[in-house]
């Protein structure tokens, strides 16, 4: 579970026009569920997004990943409650590598080089074998039916298929929480549906599922336990 | 592997392919690069192979040369002195030098007339350096005619060049015999060029010119240790001309590599923050940006000294030769002894690579530390 509480973003805190994105949101995650952010452009989503996944601080509040982050830092991991904010840089690191795959709304592959080597990205500084993380990568882009890109460079791909690179990269080491941000927002229909057929896939897996969403077929569909709706930055609604 | 060495090589087989996908801007960066450090290079190759020649040449000199002056300008000695010099104590040898410069009109080239005792020399017969070979297109055996003071022209027959072991000293040498040479010039009998004068102990050299100065108040002994500080001068890369011309060529370079190495492009920061989100640390994304800046400056380095050492030792520095050698229209063509000096090497390595390396690192440095949550937003 994913807990926050009073958490508050606020953008050039301190400077003459300083804007809260998050204001004051306190909600729980759970785990191994479909949680669904949906929210009008501009209500905070992906702030809220990067705050949950150690990309960025909150100006206050608190986040505690409970039983989520013993891969990352098995040293100091109380299973339950790690309370993430007040981490050193080092250890959001770490978390930000092992616990959370991230799925980002412009995908953020890196252009010119191969699909392959965009899966591989997240595992070069952990220095695992080679061989033993290039099998595992392979065998992510079969299953989502890139076995023919492999060697091919990102940059000629269709939508669609960059978005399964992208999934592929997040799940590359083996994730439990896998983060979103509009997955759909490039697809077609057809295409969003096998997303979501995917994300039911990741949900009987046992992941924790967090996307944010303007789009039905995401925050309609039977697989979504949670949905939040925010507006302004706060939590408006929960079902 | 280890995994913490499986992580450098992880990230240098990442920063090979970074560099390749940017192969236009990379190439263009190593090009100008290789250039710079060419050119440097070249001069410190230049300068240390002239240095170790005018050694060379300097080895040969005599340890004290006495010239006699009249209102401040260099005139003929009278041969009388020789015995007086000789008679101070610790001299060793005491030689009247004839010498002098003739100009010839047909190439417009200056050439060094020396007489010479040789016995091997034959009677109307002269000695010619290389370089007077090749501008004058003569061989063994060909007359020349040289032109005298009266307008004259007295024909030579060449009976020998000379090797060409220490070209830039014999390159423009005539040698003929004494009397040959008073003729051509019509220097008077009893005068000579200059002394040459050879100590036992070289420590005793100031004071024998002290001696001598006494002796005759109006002649002007060189010493040879004083010839090699004033080269030192203006060879020596650490003093002198050279610090001047390196010192521009590294300044320019800085210029040039903090111009190219602090420009990271938007896409550039964004792929950092893409690196960062994905779990990589801000010490990752710095060897990263290590590796690439270490792959193109070792590269730049190595092709820029080898191009180097190829131009000055095989190609005889013929992009500098004009500038550097030329009073002369008889540039010897010379090949300078090739040789490498570890400390100049090492000198020129901190010089070009350091200040490149620094340059990439510190806008990564910048560009690493911030939150990866702007990659998120593009
Ligand atoms: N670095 C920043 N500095 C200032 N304001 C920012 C910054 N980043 C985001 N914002 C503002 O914060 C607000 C929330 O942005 P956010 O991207 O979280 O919205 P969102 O709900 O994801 O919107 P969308 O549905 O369009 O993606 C926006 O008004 C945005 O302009
Ligand atoms: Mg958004």
């Amino acid at each position: 579970m994913i807990e926050l509480s009073q958490v508050v973003k606020t953008y050039q805190a301190g400077l003459a026009t300083p804007f809260t994105a998050v204001d004051r949101v306190t909600l729980s995650i759970p785990a191994a569920r479909l949680t669904v952010l949906k929210g009008p452009s501009g209500s905070g989503k992906t702030t809220l997004l990067t705050l949950i996944g150690c990309m960025a601080r909150p100006t206050s509040g608190r986040i505690h990943l409970h039983g989520l982050a013993a891969d990352a830092l098995p040293h100091l991991a109380p299973a339950d409650a790690l309370e993430i904010t007040s981490l050193p840089e080092r250890f959001l690191t770490a978390i930000r590598r092992r616990t959370f795959g991230f799925i980002f709304q412009q995908f953020n592959l890196v252009r010119g080089i191969s699909v392959l080597e965009n899966v591989l990205l997240p595992t070069y500084p952990t220095g695992e074998d080679p061989r033993a993380v290039e099998a595992r990568a392979v065998e992510r882009l079969e299953s989502l039916g890139l076995a023919r890109h492999l060697r091919a460079s990102v940059d000629r791909l269709s939508g669609g298929e960059a978005q399964r690179v992208a999934i592929a990269r997040a799940l590359i080491n083996d994730p439990a929480v896998i983060i979103a941000d509009e997955p759909t927002a490039h697809l077609d229909s057809r295409l969003s549906e096998d997303f979501m057929g995917l994300m039911s896939q990741f949900k009987d897996a046992g992941k924790t599922l967090l996307i944010t969403s303007h789009d039905p077929i995401v925050y309609d569909s039977e697989l979504a336990d949670l949905v939040v709706e925010m507006r302004d930055g706060r939590v408006v609604s929960e079902s | 592997m280890r995994p913490s060495l499986q992580r450098y090589r992880n990230i240098l087989d990442f920063a090979l392919s970074s560099l390749l996908r940017r192969k236009g801007r990379n190439l263009a960066l190593i090009s100008v690069y290789t250039l710079v450090v060419f050119v440097i290079a070249s001069l410190v190759f230049f300068v240390q192979a002239l240095k170790r020649e005018a050694h060379e040449l300097l080895a040969q000199a005599p340890d004290m040369v006495v010239q006699r002056m009249v209102a401040g300008r260099h005139d003929p000695v009278p041969l009388a002195q020789v015995e007086a010099i000789r008679s101070i104590r610790g001299v060793d040898e005491v030689q009247a030098r004839l010498w002098g410069y003739y100009y010839d009109p047909v190439f417009g080239g200056n050439l060094t007339v020396l007489a010479t005792e040789d016995a091997a020399l034959a009677p109307d017969a002269i000695w010619i350096g290389q370089g007077v070979a090749r501008s004058m297109r003569v061989r063994e055996g060909d007359l020349i005619p040289l032109r005298g003071y009266d307008g004259q022209s007295s024909l030579f027959s060449i009976q020998k060049v000379l090797p060409e072991s220490s070209e830039l000293v014999s390159s423009d040498l005539v040698l003929m015999a004494p009397k040959d040479v008073r003729a051509l010039f019509h220097f008077p009998e009893g005068l000579a060029t200059d002394l040459a004068v050879q100590a036992g102990n070289p420590r005793e050299l100031p004071t024998i010119a002290a001696k001598i100065v006494e002796l005759y108040p109006d002649s002007r002994p060189i010493l040879k240790a004083e010839i090699l500080r004033t080269y030192e001068a203006v060879f020596d890369w650490r003093g002198g001309l050279m610090v001047v011309v390196l010192g521009s060529a590294v300044l320019s370079f800085i210029i040039f590599a903090w111009d190219k190495a602090t420009g990271l492009s938007a896409e550039e920061r964004k792929e950092i923050g893409v690196l960062k989100s994905l779990g990589w640390e801000s010490s990752d994304v710095l060897l990263l940006k290590f590796w690439e800046g270490t792959v193109i400056s070792v590269t730049a380095f190595l092709t820029g000294v080898l191009l180097a050492y190829a131009h000055v030792f095989f190609f005889s520095a013929s992009l500098f030769e004009h500038a550097l050698k030329g009073w002369s229209v008889l540039f010897p063509r010379f090949r300078l002894i090739p040789a490498l000096d570890g400390y100049q090497l090492t000198v020129l390595f901190f010089l070009t690579v350091l200040p490149y390396t620094a340059a990439t690192l510190v806008p990564s440095w910048r560009a690493a530390t911030v939150d990866p949550d702007a990659a998120m937003r593009s």
